[in-house]
Protein backbone atom coordinates (compact mmCIF):
# COMPACT_ATOMS: atom_id res chain seq x y z
CA UNK A 1 0.00 0.00 0.00
CA UNK A 2 1.48 3.44 -1.10
CA UNK A 3 1.16 6.55 1.20
CA UNK A 4 3.15 9.55 -0.76
CA UNK A 5 5.06 11.71 1.93
CA UNK A 6 4.36 14.81 -0.41
CA UNK A 7 0.51 14.80 0.51
CA UNK A 8 -2.41 15.71 3.32
CA UNK A 9 -4.95 13.40 3.74
CA UNK A 10 -8.34 13.08 5.42
CA UNK A 11 -9.39 10.42 8.01
CA UNK A 12 -12.24 9.42 4.95
CA UNK A 13 -9.39 8.22 2.90
CA UNK A 14 -8.81 11.46 0.30
CA UNK A 15 -5.35 12.96 -0.82
CA UNK A 16 -4.84 16.49 -1.57
CA UNK A 17 -1.87 17.86 -2.83
CA UNK A 18 -1.36 21.81 -2.81
CA UNK A 19 0.76 23.44 -5.15
CA UNK A 20 0.17 27.41 -4.42
CA UNK A 21 -3.79 28.27 -4.22
CA UNK A 22 -4.64 25.32 -5.84
CA UNK A 23 -5.03 21.82 -4.21
CA UNK A 24 -5.64 18.47 -6.15
CA UNK A 25 -8.04 15.80 -4.84
CA UNK A 26 -8.31 12.37 -4.87
CA UNK A 27 -8.66 8.84 -3.12
CA UNK A 28 -5.99 6.98 -1.31
CA UNK A 29 -4.56 3.77 -2.66
CA UNK A 30 -5.93 2.14 0.73
CA UNK A 31 -9.73 2.95 -0.27
CA UNK A 32 -9.54 2.53 -4.11
CA UNK A 33 -8.03 -1.30 -2.51
CA UNK A 34 -10.78 -1.56 -0.16
CA UNK A 35 -13.62 -0.69 -2.75
CA UNK A 36 -12.32 -2.65 -5.60
CA UNK A 37 -12.97 -2.48 -8.94
CA UNK A 38 -14.31 1.81 -9.46
CA UNK A 39 -17.34 1.66 -12.30
CA UNK A 40 -18.34 5.25 -11.81
CA UNK A 41 -17.26 8.70 -10.36
CA UNK A 42 -19.80 11.32 -10.12
CA UNK A 43 -18.09 14.69 -9.62
CA UNK A 44 -19.08 18.76 -9.25
CA UNK A 45 -18.92 20.85 -12.29
CA UNK A 46 -16.27 23.55 -12.91
CA UNK A 47 -17.50 26.32 -10.38
CA UNK A 48 -19.35 24.41 -7.91
CA UNK A 49 -18.00 25.49 -4.69
CA UNK A 50 -17.15 22.74 -1.80
CA UNK A 51 -17.02 22.99 1.86
CA UNK A 52 -14.69 21.14 4.06
CA UNK A 53 -15.76 17.96 5.18
CA UNK A 54 -18.52 18.07 3.10
CA UNK A 55 -19.35 15.56 -0.06
CA UNK A 56 -18.30 16.90 -3.15
CA UNK A 57 -19.48 13.41 -5.39
CA UNK A 58 -19.56 10.07 -5.14
CA UNK A 59 -17.50 7.37 -6.12
CA UNK A 60 -18.98 3.83 -7.10
CA UNK A 61 -17.23 0.07 -7.21
CA UNK A 62 -19.67 -2.68 -7.66
CA UNK A 63 -20.95 -3.39 -4.42
CA UNK A 64 -21.12 -0.18 -2.76
CA UNK A 65 -21.35 3.55 -3.04
CA UNK A 66 -19.32 6.19 -1.03
CA UNK A 67 -19.00 9.69 -0.92
CA UNK A 68 -16.05 12.02 -1.44
CA UNK A 69 -15.28 14.47 1.18
CA UNK A 70 -13.37 17.98 0.43
CA UNK A 71 -10.52 18.15 2.47
CA UNK A 72 -10.83 22.03 2.36
CA UNK A 73 -12.91 24.42 1.20
CA UNK A 74 -12.58 25.59 -2.39
CA UNK A 75 -14.15 25.98 -5.55
CA UNK A 76 -13.77 23.43 -8.27
CA UNK A 77 -11.38 24.75 -10.98
CA UNK A 78 -10.97 21.63 -13.13
CA UNK A 79 -12.14 18.26 -13.20
CA UNK A 80 -10.58 15.32 -14.05
CA UNK A 81 -13.45 14.05 -17.12
CA UNK A 82 -11.16 10.54 -18.21
CA UNK A 83 -12.88 9.38 -15.08
CA UNK A 84 -15.93 9.67 -16.80
CA UNK A 85 -14.82 6.91 -19.36
CA UNK A 86 -12.09 5.30 -17.66
CA UNK A 87 -13.49 4.91 -13.98
CA UNK A 88 -10.79 2.23 -13.48
CA UNK A 89 -7.76 4.80 -13.66
CA UNK A 90 -8.94 5.30 -10.10
CA UNK A 91 -7.45 1.98 -9.14
CA UNK A 92 -4.61 1.77 -11.55
CA UNK A 93 -3.21 5.21 -10.45
CA UNK A 94 -5.08 7.22 -7.84
CA UNK A 95 -2.39 9.34 -6.85
CA UNK A 96 -1.52 10.34 -10.99
CA UNK A 97 -4.19 9.79 -13.42
CA UNK A 98 -6.68 8.52 -11.21
CA UNK A 99 -6.94 11.99 -9.36
CA UNK A 100 -10.30 13.44 -9.45
CA UNK A 101 -10.34 17.79 -9.44
CA UNK A 102 -8.39 20.85 -8.42
CA UNK A 103 -10.31 23.25 -6.47
CA UNK A 104 -8.98 27.13 -5.90
CA UNK A 105 -8.15 26.91 -1.96
CA UNK A 106 -10.24 29.55 -0.15
CA UNK A 107 -8.50 28.70 3.44
CA UNK A 108 -5.29 27.45 3.30
CA UNK A 109 -5.50 27.12 7.09
CA UNK A 110 -7.97 24.46 6.70
CA UNK A 111 -5.09 22.08 5.30
CA UNK A 112 -3.86 22.07 9.09
CA UNK A 113 -6.60 19.88 10.29
CA UNK A 114 -6.00 17.13 7.58
CA UNK A 115 -3.61 14.24 8.56
CA UNK A 116 -0.23 13.88 7.67
CA UNK A 117 1.48 10.53 5.83
CA UNK A 118 2.45 9.53 9.13
CA UNK A 119 -1.02 9.99 10.83
CA UNK A 120 -2.54 8.60 7.94
CA UNK A 121 -0.51 5.50 7.60
CA UNK A 122 -1.55 4.95 11.58
CA UNK A 123 -5.07 5.50 10.96
CA UNK A 124 -5.25 2.76 8.01
CA UNK A 125 -3.00 0.10 10.29
CA UNK A 126 -6.17 0.36 12.82
CA UNK A 127 -7.97 -1.44 10.08
CA UNK B 1 -54.93 -32.39 14.80
CA UNK B 2 -55.30 -28.79 15.82
CA UNK B 3 -53.24 -26.06 14.29
CA UNK B 4 -52.76 -23.85 17.18
CA UNK B 5 -49.91 -24.12 18.49
CA UNK B 6 -50.81 -22.91 21.65
CA UNK B 7 -52.13 -25.16 24.51
CA UNK B 8 -53.52 -23.92 27.97
CA UNK B 9 -50.18 -24.60 29.42
CA UNK B 10 -48.10 -22.77 26.91
CA UNK B 11 -50.22 -19.79 27.48
CA UNK B 12 -49.82 -19.98 31.20
CA UNK B 13 -45.82 -20.49 30.53
CA UNK B 14 -45.82 -17.23 28.24
CA UNK B 15 -47.99 -15.25 30.31
CA UNK B 16 -45.86 -15.89 33.68
CA UNK B 17 -42.40 -15.29 31.58
CA UNK B 18 -43.79 -11.51 30.75
CA UNK B 19 -45.52 -11.44 34.48
CA UNK B 20 -49.22 -11.01 34.44
CA UNK B 21 -51.57 -13.38 35.40
CA UNK B 22 -53.77 -13.31 32.41
CA UNK B 23 -54.90 -12.29 29.03
CA UNK B 24 -57.00 -9.98 30.16
CA UNK B 25 -54.38 -8.10 32.19
CA UNK B 26 -52.38 -8.42 29.46
CA UNK B 27 -54.93 -6.27 27.30
CA UNK B 28 -56.14 -4.29 29.50
CA UNK B 29 -54.40 -0.62 28.28
CA UNK B 30 -56.88 -1.41 25.34
CA UNK B 31 -60.15 0.56 26.48
CA UNK B 32 -62.68 -1.92 26.71
CA UNK B 33 -65.45 -0.08 24.34
CA UNK B 34 -63.17 -1.01 21.56
CA UNK B 35 -62.38 -4.34 22.22
CA UNK B 36 -64.46 -7.22 20.88
CA UNK B 37 -66.48 -8.63 23.49
CA UNK B 38 -67.85 -12.32 23.20
CA UNK B 39 -67.39 -14.52 20.26
CA UNK B 40 -67.07 -13.31 16.52
CA UNK B 41 -69.99 -13.64 14.68
CA UNK B 42 -69.06 -16.02 11.55
CA UNK B 43 -70.83 -19.11 10.34
CA UNK B 44 -69.97 -22.29 11.67
CA UNK B 45 -67.40 -24.44 9.75
CA UNK B 46 -68.61 -26.14 6.67
CA UNK B 47 -67.67 -29.46 5.01
CA UNK B 48 -64.51 -29.10 2.43
CA UNK B 49 -67.03 -29.68 -0.83
CA UNK B 50 -69.48 -27.10 1.11
CA UNK B 51 -67.29 -24.47 0.65
CA UNK B 52 -66.25 -25.52 -2.80
CA UNK B 53 -69.77 -24.66 -3.68
CA UNK B 54 -69.79 -21.60 -2.41
CA UNK B 55 -66.86 -19.79 -3.59
CA UNK B 56 -67.89 -21.22 -6.94
CA UNK B 57 -71.13 -19.23 -6.59
CA UNK B 58 -69.39 -16.48 -5.43
CA UNK B 59 -67.02 -16.49 -8.31
CA UNK B 60 -70.27 -16.89 -10.47
CA UNK B 61 -71.19 -13.40 -9.71
CA UNK B 62 -67.81 -12.41 -11.81
CA UNK B 63 -68.75 -11.17 -15.34
CA UNK B 64 -65.62 -12.95 -17.49
CA UNK B 65 -64.72 -10.84 -20.46
CA UNK B 66 -64.41 -14.48 -22.12
CA UNK B 67 -68.29 -14.47 -22.01
CA UNK B 68 -68.54 -11.50 -23.86
CA UNK B 69 -67.67 -9.49 -27.15
CA UNK B 70 -65.63 -7.02 -25.58
CA UNK B 71 -63.89 -3.82 -26.96
CA UNK B 72 -62.93 -2.42 -23.78
CA UNK B 73 -59.18 -1.17 -24.27
CA UNK B 74 -58.20 1.94 -22.68
CA UNK B 75 -54.69 0.59 -22.11
CA UNK B 76 -55.65 -3.24 -20.57
CA UNK B 77 -55.92 -5.36 -23.98
CA UNK B 78 -57.41 -8.40 -24.44
CA UNK B 79 -55.18 -10.19 -26.92
CA UNK B 80 -54.93 -13.77 -28.04
CA UNK B 81 -52.86 -15.91 -25.38
CA UNK B 82 -50.70 -18.87 -26.79
CA UNK B 83 -50.93 -21.83 -24.41
CA UNK B 84 -47.21 -22.57 -24.52
CA UNK B 85 -47.11 -19.06 -22.58
CA UNK B 86 -48.71 -20.45 -19.67
CA UNK B 87 -47.33 -23.76 -19.71
CA UNK B 88 -43.66 -22.16 -19.85
CA UNK B 89 -44.30 -19.78 -17.56
CA UNK B 90 -45.85 -21.87 -15.19
CA UNK B 91 -42.43 -24.18 -14.90
CA UNK B 92 -41.16 -23.92 -11.56
CA UNK B 93 -37.85 -22.57 -12.23
CA UNK B 94 -39.81 -18.89 -13.40
CA UNK B 95 -43.06 -19.01 -11.70
CA UNK B 96 -42.44 -16.36 -9.20
CA UNK B 97 -42.95 -12.62 -8.47
CA UNK B 98 -39.17 -11.72 -7.96
CA UNK B 99 -36.30 -11.32 -9.28
CA UNK B 100 -32.92 -12.85 -6.83
CA UNK B 101 -31.14 -11.09 -4.65
CA UNK B 102 -28.69 -13.87 -4.89
CA UNK B 103 -27.78 -14.20 -8.59
CA UNK B 104 -25.40 -17.13 -8.49
CA UNK B 105 -28.52 -19.56 -7.21
CA UNK B 106 -31.05 -18.12 -9.73
CA UNK B 107 -29.54 -18.05 -13.31
CA UNK B 108 -32.61 -19.19 -15.43
CA UNK B 109 -34.39 -16.53 -13.80
CA UNK B 110 -31.79 -13.56 -14.64
CA UNK B 111 -31.36 -15.01 -18.28
CA UNK B 112 -35.03 -14.67 -18.41
CA UNK B 113 -35.37 -11.51 -17.66
CA UNK B 114 -32.16 -10.26 -19.71
CA UNK B 115 -33.95 -12.01 -22.21
CA UNK B 116 -37.22 -9.51 -21.55
CA UNK B 117 -34.60 -6.37 -21.53
CA UNK B 118 -33.22 -7.26 -24.84
CA UNK B 119 -36.53 -7.41 -27.01
CA UNK B 120 -38.11 -4.45 -25.22
CA UNK B 121 -35.09 -2.92 -25.96
CA UNK B 122 -35.33 -3.97 -29.46
CA UNK B 123 -38.93 -3.60 -30.15
CA UNK B 124 -38.65 0.10 -28.68
CA UNK B 125 -35.14 1.03 -30.95
CA UNK B 126 -33.53 2.05 -27.28
CA UNK B 127 -30.05 0.95 -26.27
CA UNK B 128 -30.77 -0.24 -22.73
CA UNK B 129 -34.22 -1.76 -20.92
CA UNK B 130 -34.37 -2.35 -17.68
CA UNK B 131 -35.91 -5.35 -16.14
CA UNK B 132 -39.64 -4.02 -15.76
CA UNK B 133 -41.61 -2.01 -13.34
CA UNK B 134 -45.18 -2.44 -11.70
CA UNK B 135 -47.15 -0.45 -14.80
CA UNK B 136 -47.14 1.76 -17.72
CA UNK B 137 -47.82 4.80 -16.09
CA UNK B 138 -45.45 4.52 -13.38
CA UNK B 139 -43.02 3.90 -15.33
CA UNK B 140 -44.24 7.09 -17.18
CA UNK B 141 -43.97 8.65 -13.59
CA UNK B 142 -40.33 7.22 -13.29
CA UNK B 143 -39.33 8.39 -16.12
CA UNK B 144 -40.56 12.10 -15.31
CA UNK B 145 -38.56 11.92 -12.31
CA UNK B 146 -34.95 11.01 -14.50
CA UNK B 147 -35.91 13.43 -16.74
CA UNK B 148 -35.77 15.89 -13.98
CA UNK B 149 -32.88 14.44 -12.06
CA UNK B 150 -31.21 14.80 -15.46
CA UNK B 151 -31.74 18.53 -16.42
CA UNK B 152 -32.42 19.43 -12.84
CA UNK B 153 -35.33 21.41 -14.35
CA UNK B 154 -38.91 21.30 -12.48
CA UNK B 155 -41.99 21.70 -15.35
CA UNK B 156 -42.85 18.47 -17.13
CA UNK B 157 -45.09 19.16 -20.39
CA UNK B 158 -47.82 16.26 -21.50
CA UNK B 159 -48.76 16.68 -25.50
CA UNK B 160 -51.86 15.07 -26.55
CA UNK B 161 -54.23 12.72 -24.55
CA UNK B 162 -52.31 10.83 -22.46
CA UNK B 163 -54.00 8.58 -20.64
CA UNK B 164 -55.89 9.86 -17.61
CA UNK B 165 -54.89 6.99 -15.10
CA UNK B 166 -51.05 7.64 -16.01
CA UNK B 167 -51.78 11.28 -15.35
CA UNK B 168 -53.20 10.18 -11.84
CA UNK B 169 -50.19 8.44 -11.52
CA UNK B 170 -47.83 11.17 -12.39
CA UNK B 171 -49.54 13.59 -10.21
CA UNK B 172 -49.29 11.59 -7.45
CA UNK B 173 -45.58 10.61 -7.59
CA UNK B 174 -44.88 13.66 -8.15
CA UNK B 175 -47.18 15.53 -5.46
CA UNK B 176 -43.96 15.89 -3.23
CA UNK B 177 -42.08 17.83 -5.29
CA UNK B 178 -42.16 21.27 -6.92
CA UNK B 179 -42.79 20.88 -9.92
CA UNK B 180 -45.76 22.45 -13.28
CA UNK B 181 -47.52 20.10 -15.44
CA UNK B 182 -48.77 21.65 -18.46
CA UNK B 183 -50.81 20.26 -21.40
CA UNK B 184 -50.39 21.24 -24.74
CA UNK B 185 -54.13 19.43 -26.36
CA UNK B 186 -56.56 20.28 -28.92
CA UNK B 187 -60.18 19.57 -28.19
CA UNK B 188 -59.86 15.91 -30.42
CA UNK B 189 -56.83 15.04 -28.10
CA UNK B 190 -54.03 15.54 -30.50
CA UNK B 191 -50.98 17.67 -29.60
CA UNK B 192 -51.26 21.35 -30.81
CA UNK B 193 -47.27 21.62 -31.41
CA UNK B 194 -47.72 25.47 -31.84
CA UNK B 195 -48.36 24.94 -27.61
CA UNK B 196 -46.02 22.95 -27.10
CA UNK B 197 -43.18 25.09 -28.89
CA UNK B 198 -44.42 27.82 -26.40
CA UNK B 199 -44.73 25.48 -23.63
CA UNK B 200 -40.85 23.85 -23.53
CA UNK B 201 -38.36 26.63 -22.23
CA UNK B 202 -35.66 26.41 -20.26
CA UNK B 203 -37.78 25.26 -17.28
CA UNK B 204 -38.61 22.46 -19.02
CA UNK B 205 -37.69 18.82 -17.56
CA UNK B 206 -39.54 16.66 -20.98
CA UNK B 207 -42.52 16.37 -22.90
CA UNK B 208 -44.50 13.14 -22.23
CA UNK B 209 -46.04 12.41 -25.63
CA UNK B 210 -47.90 9.24 -26.19
CA UNK B 211 -49.04 7.63 -29.32
CA UNK B 212 -51.19 6.46 -29.77
CA UNK B 213 -52.82 8.77 -27.66
CA UNK B 214 -55.65 8.08 -25.14
CA UNK B 215 -57.95 8.54 -27.91
CA UNK B 216 -56.18 6.26 -30.26
CA UNK B 217 -54.64 8.79 -32.36
CA UNK B 218 -51.03 8.60 -33.68
CA UNK B 219 -48.74 11.51 -32.73
CA UNK B 220 -45.54 12.80 -34.05
CA UNK B 221 -43.05 11.68 -31.94
CA UNK B 222 -40.12 12.89 -34.02
CA UNK B 223 -41.99 16.45 -34.24
CA UNK B 224 -41.85 16.44 -30.22
CA UNK B 225 -38.27 15.84 -29.99
CA UNK B 226 -37.05 18.10 -31.86
CA UNK B 227 -39.02 20.39 -29.71
CA UNK B 228 -37.98 19.20 -26.40
CA UNK B 229 -33.92 19.11 -27.64
CA UNK B 230 -33.84 22.57 -28.91
CA UNK B 231 -34.90 23.72 -25.40
CA UNK B 232 -32.99 21.17 -23.77
CA UNK B 233 -35.48 18.99 -22.44
CA UNK B 234 -35.91 15.09 -22.62
CA UNK B 235 -38.73 13.39 -24.87
CA UNK B 236 -40.74 10.48 -23.03
CA UNK B 237 -42.68 8.55 -25.35
CA UNK B 238 -44.81 6.40 -24.17
CA UNK B 239 -45.56 3.32 -26.64
CA UNK B 240 -48.35 0.75 -27.37
CA UNK B 241 -45.81 -2.48 -27.72
CA UNK B 242 -47.81 -4.18 -30.44
CA UNK B 243 -48.24 -0.86 -32.23
CA UNK B 244 -44.15 -0.97 -32.92
CA UNK B 245 -45.26 -4.11 -35.03
CA UNK B 246 -45.88 -1.12 -37.91
CA UNK B 247 -44.74 2.20 -36.67
CA UNK B 248 -41.58 3.78 -36.13
CA UNK B 249 -39.86 2.86 -33.15
CA UNK B 250 -39.34 5.74 -30.24
CA UNK B 251 -35.53 5.29 -30.38
CA UNK B 252 -35.95 5.98 -34.29
CA UNK B 253 -38.13 9.00 -33.41
CA UNK B 254 -35.44 10.62 -31.27
CA UNK B 255 -36.76 10.13 -27.95
CA UNK B 256 -34.94 9.45 -25.05
CA UNK B 257 -37.19 7.35 -22.44
CA UNK B 258 -39.65 4.98 -23.81
CA UNK B 259 -42.25 3.60 -21.80
CA UNK B 260 -45.55 1.97 -22.11
CA UNK B 261 -47.35 -0.88 -20.81
CA UNK B 262 -46.60 -4.45 -21.26
CA UNK B 263 -49.83 -6.30 -20.66
CA UNK B 264 -50.94 -6.99 -23.92
CA UNK B 265 -47.55 -9.04 -24.43
CA UNK B 266 -48.88 -12.77 -23.00
CA UNK B 267 -50.73 -11.27 -20.16
CA UNK B 268 -54.32 -11.55 -19.68
CA UNK B 269 -56.55 -8.60 -18.83
CA UNK B 270 -57.10 -8.80 -15.31
CA UNK B 271 -59.20 -6.08 -13.74
CA UNK B 272 -56.63 -3.66 -11.57
CA UNK B 273 -54.15 -6.04 -12.60
CA UNK B 274 -51.27 -6.95 -12.46
CA UNK B 275 -49.97 -4.83 -15.24
CA UNK B 276 -46.40 -4.50 -16.76
CA UNK B 277 -44.57 -1.80 -17.09
CA UNK B 278 -41.54 -0.84 -19.82
CA UNK B 279 -38.89 1.56 -19.27
CA UNK B 280 -36.07 1.87 -22.05
CA UNK B 281 -33.99 4.68 -22.48
CA UNK B 282 -30.02 5.78 -23.77
CA UNK B 283 -27.06 4.35 -22.66
CA UNK B 284 -26.12 7.84 -21.51
CA UNK B 285 -29.38 7.82 -18.59
CA UNK B 286 -28.41 4.14 -17.63
CA UNK B 287 -27.31 5.43 -13.75
CA UNK B 288 -30.34 7.32 -13.70
CA UNK B 289 -33.00 4.04 -14.56
CA UNK B 290 -35.66 2.93 -12.00
CA UNK B 291 -35.25 -0.33 -10.71
CA UNK B 292 -33.43 -3.35 -11.53
CA UNK B 293 -31.02 -4.28 -14.63
CA UNK B 294 -29.40 -7.39 -15.30
CA UNK B 295 -26.47 -7.92 -17.10
CA UNK B 296 -24.49 -10.89 -18.78
CA UNK B 297 -20.70 -11.41 -18.38
CA UNK B 298 -18.43 -14.05 -17.37
CA UNK B 299 -17.55 -15.23 -14.72
CA UNK B 300 -13.94 -15.86 -12.78
CA UNK B 301 -13.45 -19.07 -14.98
CA UNK B 302 -14.60 -17.15 -18.01
CA UNK B 303 -18.13 -19.25 -18.19
CA UNK B 304 -21.09 -17.15 -19.28
CA UNK B 305 -23.19 -15.71 -15.98
CA UNK B 306 -25.91 -13.56 -15.37
CA UNK B 307 -25.94 -10.60 -12.63
CA UNK B 308 -28.46 -7.85 -11.29
CA UNK B 309 -26.14 -4.66 -11.88
CA UNK B 310 -26.01 -1.39 -11.07
CA UNK B 311 -27.79 -2.40 -7.54
CA UNK B 312 -25.60 0.25 -6.63
CA UNK B 313 -28.47 2.74 -7.05
CA UNK B 314 -31.22 0.71 -5.55
CA UNK B 315 -32.76 1.81 -2.11
CA UNK B 316 -31.53 -1.39 -0.40
CA UNK B 317 -28.31 -0.17 -0.66
CA UNK B 318 -28.60 3.23 -0.93
CA UNK B 319 -31.74 4.39 0.05
CA UNK B 320 -31.82 8.35 0.44
CA UNK B 321 -29.52 8.42 -2.52
CA UNK B 322 -31.63 6.00 -4.76
CA UNK B 323 -32.99 6.75 -8.25
CA UNK B 324 -36.05 5.60 -7.29
CA UNK B 325 -37.74 3.77 -4.33
CA UNK B 326 -38.34 0.59 -6.57
CA UNK B 327 -36.26 -2.04 -6.77
CA UNK B 328 -38.54 -4.59 -7.76
CA UNK B 329 -40.23 -5.79 -11.53
CA UNK B 330 -42.42 -7.99 -12.77
CA UNK B 331 -40.77 -11.11 -12.92
CA UNK B 332 -43.52 -13.24 -13.82
CA UNK B 333 -45.29 -10.84 -16.11
CA UNK B 334 -42.10 -9.79 -17.60
CA UNK B 335 -41.16 -13.83 -18.41
CA UNK B 336 -44.68 -14.20 -20.13
CA UNK B 337 -43.92 -11.34 -22.25
CA UNK B 338 -40.22 -12.51 -23.31
CA UNK B 339 -41.80 -15.77 -24.13
CA UNK B 340 -44.69 -14.45 -26.08
CA UNK B 341 -42.42 -11.64 -28.49
CA UNK B 342 -40.08 -14.95 -28.25
CA UNK B 343 -42.75 -16.78 -29.67
CA UNK B 344 -44.32 -14.22 -32.10
CA UNK B 345 -40.76 -13.08 -33.52
CA UNK B 346 -40.51 -10.14 -35.36
CA UNK B 347 -42.47 -11.16 -38.07
CA UNK B 348 -45.70 -12.40 -36.06
CA UNK B 349 -46.05 -8.90 -33.67
CA UNK B 350 -46.13 -7.16 -37.40
CA UNK B 351 -48.62 -9.90 -38.51
CA UNK B 352 -50.52 -9.02 -35.29
CA UNK B 353 -50.47 -5.42 -35.60
CA UNK B 354 -51.64 -5.43 -38.78
CA UNK B 355 -54.47 -7.65 -38.53
CA UNK B 356 -55.16 -5.05 -35.34
CA UNK B 357 -55.32 -1.45 -37.64
CA UNK B 358 -56.95 -3.66 -40.46
CA UNK B 359 -59.79 -4.64 -38.19
CA UNK B 360 -60.30 -1.37 -36.22
CA UNK B 361 -60.34 0.52 -39.33
CA UNK B 362 -62.98 -1.72 -40.88
CA UNK B 363 -65.17 -1.42 -37.88
CA UNK B 364 -64.60 2.70 -37.59
CA UNK B 365 -65.16 2.78 -41.06
CA UNK B 366 -68.78 0.55 -40.53
CA UNK B 367 -69.87 2.50 -37.49
CA UNK B 368 -69.62 5.69 -39.20
CA UNK B 369 -71.78 4.20 -41.93
CA UNK B 370 -74.61 3.78 -39.16
CA UNK B 371 -77.03 7.26 -39.07
CA UNK B 372 -76.68 8.92 -36.34
CA UNK B 373 -73.04 7.52 -35.20
CA UNK B 374 -69.57 9.13 -36.30
CA UNK B 375 -66.00 8.79 -35.40
CA UNK B 376 -64.96 12.09 -35.10
CA UNK B 377 -61.38 12.20 -34.60
CA UNK B 378 -58.73 11.62 -37.58
CA UNK B 379 -58.47 8.71 -39.35
CA UNK B 380 -54.73 8.25 -38.23
CA UNK B 381 -54.83 5.73 -35.25
CA UNK B 382 -53.87 2.01 -34.74
CA UNK B 383 -56.24 0.14 -32.86
CA UNK B 384 -58.76 2.00 -30.94
CA UNK B 385 -60.82 4.96 -31.66
CA UNK B 386 -64.18 7.43 -30.76
CA UNK B 387 -67.27 6.98 -31.41
CA UNK B 388 -69.97 9.54 -31.31
CA UNK B 389 -73.35 8.03 -30.95
CA UNK B 390 -76.51 9.17 -31.84
CA UNK B 391 -77.92 9.25 -27.42
CA UNK B 392 -75.60 8.77 -23.86
CA UNK B 393 -73.21 6.76 -24.45
CA UNK B 394 -74.20 5.20 -21.18
CA UNK B 395 -77.58 4.34 -22.49
CA UNK B 396 -76.34 2.69 -25.54
CA UNK B 397 -73.53 0.95 -23.76
CA UNK B 398 -76.30 -0.42 -21.26
CA UNK B 399 -78.19 -1.91 -24.09
CA UNK B 400 -75.30 -3.24 -25.58
CA UNK B 401 -74.62 -4.81 -22.23
CA UNK B 402 -78.03 -6.83 -22.47
CA UNK B 403 -76.57 -8.63 -25.71
CA UNK B 404 -73.29 -9.93 -24.12
CA UNK B 405 -71.46 -7.01 -25.58
CA UNK B 406 -68.90 -4.74 -23.86
CA UNK B 407 -68.58 -2.16 -26.34
CA UNK B 408 -66.20 0.14 -24.88
CA UNK B 409 -65.00 2.56 -22.16
CA UNK B 410 -67.37 6.03 -21.53
CA UNK B 411 -65.29 8.86 -21.77
CA UNK B 412 -67.82 11.09 -19.93
CA UNK B 413 -66.26 11.27 -16.32
CA UNK B 414 -63.48 12.22 -17.54
CA UNK B 415 -63.68 14.47 -20.25
CA UNK B 416 -66.39 17.05 -19.87
CA UNK B 417 -68.55 17.55 -22.85
CA UNK B 418 -68.02 13.65 -24.07
CA UNK B 419 -71.29 12.62 -23.12
CA UNK B 420 -72.15 11.02 -26.26
CA UNK B 421 -68.86 9.66 -26.88
CA UNK B 422 -67.21 6.09 -25.90
CA UNK B 423 -63.88 4.33 -26.78
CA UNK B 424 -63.97 1.32 -28.78
CA UNK B 425 -60.88 -1.20 -29.31
CA UNK B 426 -60.48 -3.58 -31.79
CA UNK B 427 -57.96 -6.84 -31.38
CA UNK B 428 -57.48 -10.02 -33.71
CA UNK B 429 -59.47 -11.86 -30.88
CA UNK B 430 -62.60 -10.14 -32.76
CA UNK B 431 -63.49 -11.96 -36.01
CA UNK B 432 -65.11 -10.31 -38.68
CA UNK B 433 -68.58 -12.05 -37.19
CA UNK B 434 -68.12 -10.10 -34.25
CA UNK B 435 -67.71 -6.60 -35.66
CA UNK B 436 -70.21 -7.37 -37.76
CA UNK B 437 -72.58 -8.33 -34.65
CA UNK B 438 -71.35 -5.14 -32.90
CA UNK B 439 -72.27 -2.86 -36.14
CA UNK B 440 -76.05 -4.39 -35.99
CA UNK B 441 -76.13 -4.24 -31.77
CA UNK B 442 -74.96 -0.49 -32.19
CA UNK B 443 -77.57 0.50 -34.78
CA UNK B 444 -80.37 -0.98 -33.09
CA UNK B 445 -78.94 0.27 -29.86
CA UNK B 446 -78.90 4.29 -31.49
CA UNK B 447 -82.46 3.59 -32.69
CA UNK B 448 -83.87 2.66 -29.38
CA UNK B 449 -82.06 5.25 -27.46
CA UNK B 450 -82.94 7.86 -30.24
CA UNK B 451 -86.22 7.32 -29.24
CA UNK B 452 -85.54 7.38 -25.34
CA UNK B 453 -83.33 10.57 -26.16
CA UNK B 454 -86.27 12.51 -27.43
CA UNK B 455 -88.34 11.06 -24.14
CA UNK B 456 -85.69 12.76 -22.23
CA UNK B 457 -85.07 15.63 -24.03
CA UNK B 458 -88.66 16.85 -23.49
CA UNK B 459 -88.48 15.68 -19.89
CA UNK B 460 -85.68 17.90 -19.08
CA UNK B 461 -87.28 21.08 -21.12
CA UNK B 462 -90.42 20.48 -19.12
CA UNK B 463 -87.96 20.73 -15.74
CA UNK B 464 -86.15 23.78 -17.34
CA UNK B 465 -89.22 25.72 -17.37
Amino acid sequence: MIIKDNLRYTKDHEWLDIQGDTGTIGITDFAQGELGDVVYVELPAVGTAVKAGEPFGTIEAVKAVSELYAPVSGTVSEVNTRLADEANLVNQDCYGAGWMIKIKIANAAEANALLSPKDYSQLVEQH
Amino acid sequence: MAYLPHNDERRRAMLKTIGVGSIDDLLRPIPSEIRQQGPIDIPPALAESDVDLLAEQLAAKNAVAGGFDSFLGGGIYDHYIPAAVDHVAARSEFYTAYTPYQPEVAQGTLQATYEYQSMVRRLTGMEVAQASMYDGGSATAEAALLAMAETGRGKIVIAGALNPRYRSILETYLSAQTVTIETANRPDGSTDFDRLAQLVDDNAACVIMSSPNYFGGLEDWARGAEIAHARGALLIAVFHPISLGLLRSPGECGADVAVGEGQCLGNPPAFGGPLLGLFATRKKFIRRLPGRLVGKTVDARGVMAFVTTLQTREQHIRREKATSNICTAQALLATRAAIYMAMLGKQGITTLAKTCLDRAHYLAENIARIPGYSVPFGPAFFNEFVVEAPANARTILARLRQQRILGGIELAGRFPGFDRRFLVCVTEKHSRATLDRFVAALREAGQQAGAGASDSMTVGGAAAR
